[in-house]
């Protein structure tokens, strides 16, 4: 049975959830952070700051999203799923959401180019937007393997007057992206802001990005309540969401934390952070991580580029260790299916992403019979498409006698 | 202005003791960087840069993520673990090297904490290593780490950055064992073409509040930018202009020549 005493606090000036979090960062970066915990403290509690912030997510990124009865897969797995459609968001994906905080912020601070890291390019393409919007220059790294299997993103970034430089060294992946522009920063900090794209890094990033992510779970707390308020108390059974830094899915969590709901996050096999590492600093906090027997970070290997992380946020690393959530782990075999699975039965394509979160619905349906579950639908399977197109030709091909 | 107190170091403190008698005597202290297990001749290479007149020499673990390093010694860190190189491997490699002057590691924090801060301070000590150097982990992060580096007797170097406003540089240079390491530019590791303007600058606010050693790391690349940072600092680390002529191929006699060159440059004062 869920504890619904949890809750997702402040962490105080040192940034801990627990033994999880802090601020791992070289000396240059220290004062950058400390400015930036003080304007986000000072921002998140100013009315004017707040509604600039709504009006753009309303007006620019399309929130509300919508929460989606899945009828016809429902039927066939013996529960009742919803969605909660981030993928209907401006962008393609719930980055928007910390992406429109974090550069309004950046401006109010006053700096004019905004850094970011990205996997799959979702985070990247928001930045880029954001960027854009607001008239700030934008460098985004990413993964050369990244690059490879993302060129519609890649390509987007571009469009959209970003930089995309490549991250070659290490794993070519978002791991490396992320070093890439840590380092950036380090040497860039007068005038740039890190816009962070996960529940990740030093303090008072995970909690800051949680905060900007908020905003999915409270919408689904009150969607929720609307649609399933006549037959009980309002609150799914379960609620879960893919985890690979973990943003999507403490978005939707800080909804129903306080309540009876189960939490379940779904992290890939190749990247479970929480369900296969131990406790280590990376990227500026303490968290569980993928590492060898001598702290050697591990690549993670996903079909997702979005999950391909061997670390994942401090406050999720808590939650596991409280209880309060569980994680799942899926492997790219069941995302392949399940990403097929929804395309063809609610017509709806998800991004490989949160297909986690529904490959572990597919293989848990007898578990979950009979009970109401809430899917964080984080993005929308175009990026995909044509990777997807790739591996599913050459099952074909592998199936042909 | 306030100046740290000299307090003489109960136990321990061959580094920093070392350095203070060194700038006693009137030398500019030099403190060359080499990645452990880069090669098959890198203890070697700590020897000779030693011989050609280091005063101190900084070994790096290799890790897998270091974030605080440019190019050069992001490409000499892979071919450390490519090659099979672990912190142990490193620390028995070192033990017993019998450099002639006191060794420091840089690692990253994941390094220690994986192998328990504890024991990780033993085996710096043990492998005859007087100090360490983490350069992800901060002021506000840093005391679990002090109290198992300080237990063995191990000196902490931190790391002073341009943008620590005064107040934060006290307590840097207070906190710090060693030497100060005054990074001289905005930026991480790797050879520049020109010393920075913030290298002297950094220096210079160190000085003011410190009686330890300062020496300035991050972009001192040869013995003229070398002789200009010592025109305020202590003293220098030079890493990536090192290992470049390492990665080159140059062995121990290239890195000996170009340690002596420095030292030369130095000396002229």
């Amino acid at each position: 049975m869920a504890d619904p005493t949890v809750r997702l606090t402040d962490p105080g000036d040192a940034g801990r959830f627990g033994d999880f979090g802090g601020r791992y960062v070289p000396e240059t970066l220290v004062p950058a952070c400390q400015e930036l915990e003080a304007a986000f403290r000072a921002a998140w509690v100013d009315p004017a700051f707040r509604r600039e912030l709504d009006d753009l997510l309303r007006d620019y990124a399309g929130r509300p999203s919508p929460l989606t009865e899945c009828h016809r897969l429902s039927e066939q797995l013996g529960l009742r799923l919803l969605l909660k459609r981030e993928d209907l968001n401006h962008t393609g994906s719930h980055k928007i959401n910390n992406v429109l905080g974090q550069a309004l912020l950046a401006r109010r601070m006053g700096k004019t180019r905004l850094v970011a890291e990205t996997g799959a390019g979702q985070h990247g393409v928001a930045t880029a937007t954001a960027a854009a919007l607001l008239g700030m220059t934008c460098t985004v790294y990413m993964g050369e393997v990244d690059i490879e299997r993302q060129a519609l993103n890649v390509f987007r970034m571009r469009l959209l007057g970003a930089e995309v430089r490549p991250a070659s060294s290490g794993s070519r992946t978002l791991k490396d992206a992320v070093n890439e522009a840590m380092r950036d920063w380090v040497a860039t900090v007068g005038d740039t802001h890190y816009c962070l794209g996960s529940v990740m890094g030093p303090h008072p990033y995970p909690w800051m990005v949680r905060e900007l992510h908020r905003v999915i779970g409270d919408e689904a707390r009150a969607q929720c309540a609307a649609l399933l308020g006549a037959d009980g108390d309002g609150v799914p059974d379960v609620v879960t969401a893919c985890v690979g830094g973990g943003s999507n899915a403490i978005g939707i969590f800080s909804g129903f934390v306080d309540t009876r709901a189960e939490l379940v996050g779904v992290e890939p096999a190749g990247g479970a952070a929480v369900g296969r590492g131990v406790p280590g600093v990376v990227h500026g906090s303490r968290s569980y991580l993928l590492q060898d027997e001598w702290g050697q970070v591990l690549e993670a290997e996903s079909i997702s580029a979005g999950l391909d992380y061997p670390g994942v946020g401090p406050e999720h690393s808590w939650l596991a260790d409280v209880g309060r959530a569980r994680y799942e782990q899926v492997t790219d075999a069941e995302v392949i299916e399940a990403f097929q699975v929804l395309s063809r039965t609610e017509g709806i394509i998800p991004a490989l992403e949160p297909a986690h979160a529904l490959a572990w619905i597919l293989r848990a349906s007898d578990e979950l019979s009979g009970r109401t579950v809430l899917l964080n639908l984080s993005g929308r399977g175009d990026k995909d498409v044509g990777q997807m197109m790739d591996v599913l030709a050459d099952r074909l091909a592998e199936e042909r006698p | 202005m306030t100046l740290t107190p000299t307090a003489p170091e109960a136990v321990g403190a061959q580094l920093e003791a070392h350095l203070r008698s060194r700038r006693a005597a009137g030398r500019k202290l030099l403190v060359p960087y080499v990645t452990g297990g880069y090669g098959d001749d890198w203890v070697d290479v700590v020897r000779a840069v030693a011989d050609a007149g280091a005063d101190a020499v900084e070994v790096g673990v290799p890790f897998s993520d270091p974030v605080m390093d440019g190019p050069t010694i992001q490409r000499a860190s892979e071919l450390a673990l490519a090659a099979g190189a672990t912190p142990g491997s490193i620390l028995d490699q070192l033990h017993g090297s019998d450099a002639g002057v006191p060794l420091a590691v840089m690692t990253y924090y994941n390094i220690a904490d994986h192998w328990g801060l504890e024991r990780f301070a033993s085996e710096l000590a043990g492998a005859g290593v007087c100090a360490a150097i983490l350069p992800d982990v901060p002021l506000e992060e840093v005391g679990p780490w002090t109290a198992a580096a300080d237990a063995a007797a191990v000196e902490t170097v931190l790391l002073a950055a341009p943008t620590a406003p005064d107040a934060r540089l006290e307590r840097i240079c207070a906190r710090a064992r060693g030497f100060v390491y005054a990074v001289g530019l905005l930026g991480v590791t790797g050879a520049r073409s020109a010393l920075a303007a913030t290298a002297t600058e950094i220096a210079g606010r160190c000085k003011a509040v410190t009686d330890r050693p300062v020496l300035v790391g991050v972009g001192v690349s040869d013995a003229a930018q070398a002789r200009q940072a010592c025109t305020v600092a202590d003293g220098v680390v030079i890493g990536s202009a090192l290992v470049d002529r390492l990665l080159a191929g140059e062995g121990p006699d290239g890195a000996a020549r170009f340690v002596a060159e420095v030292r030369a440059a130095l000396d002229a004062g």
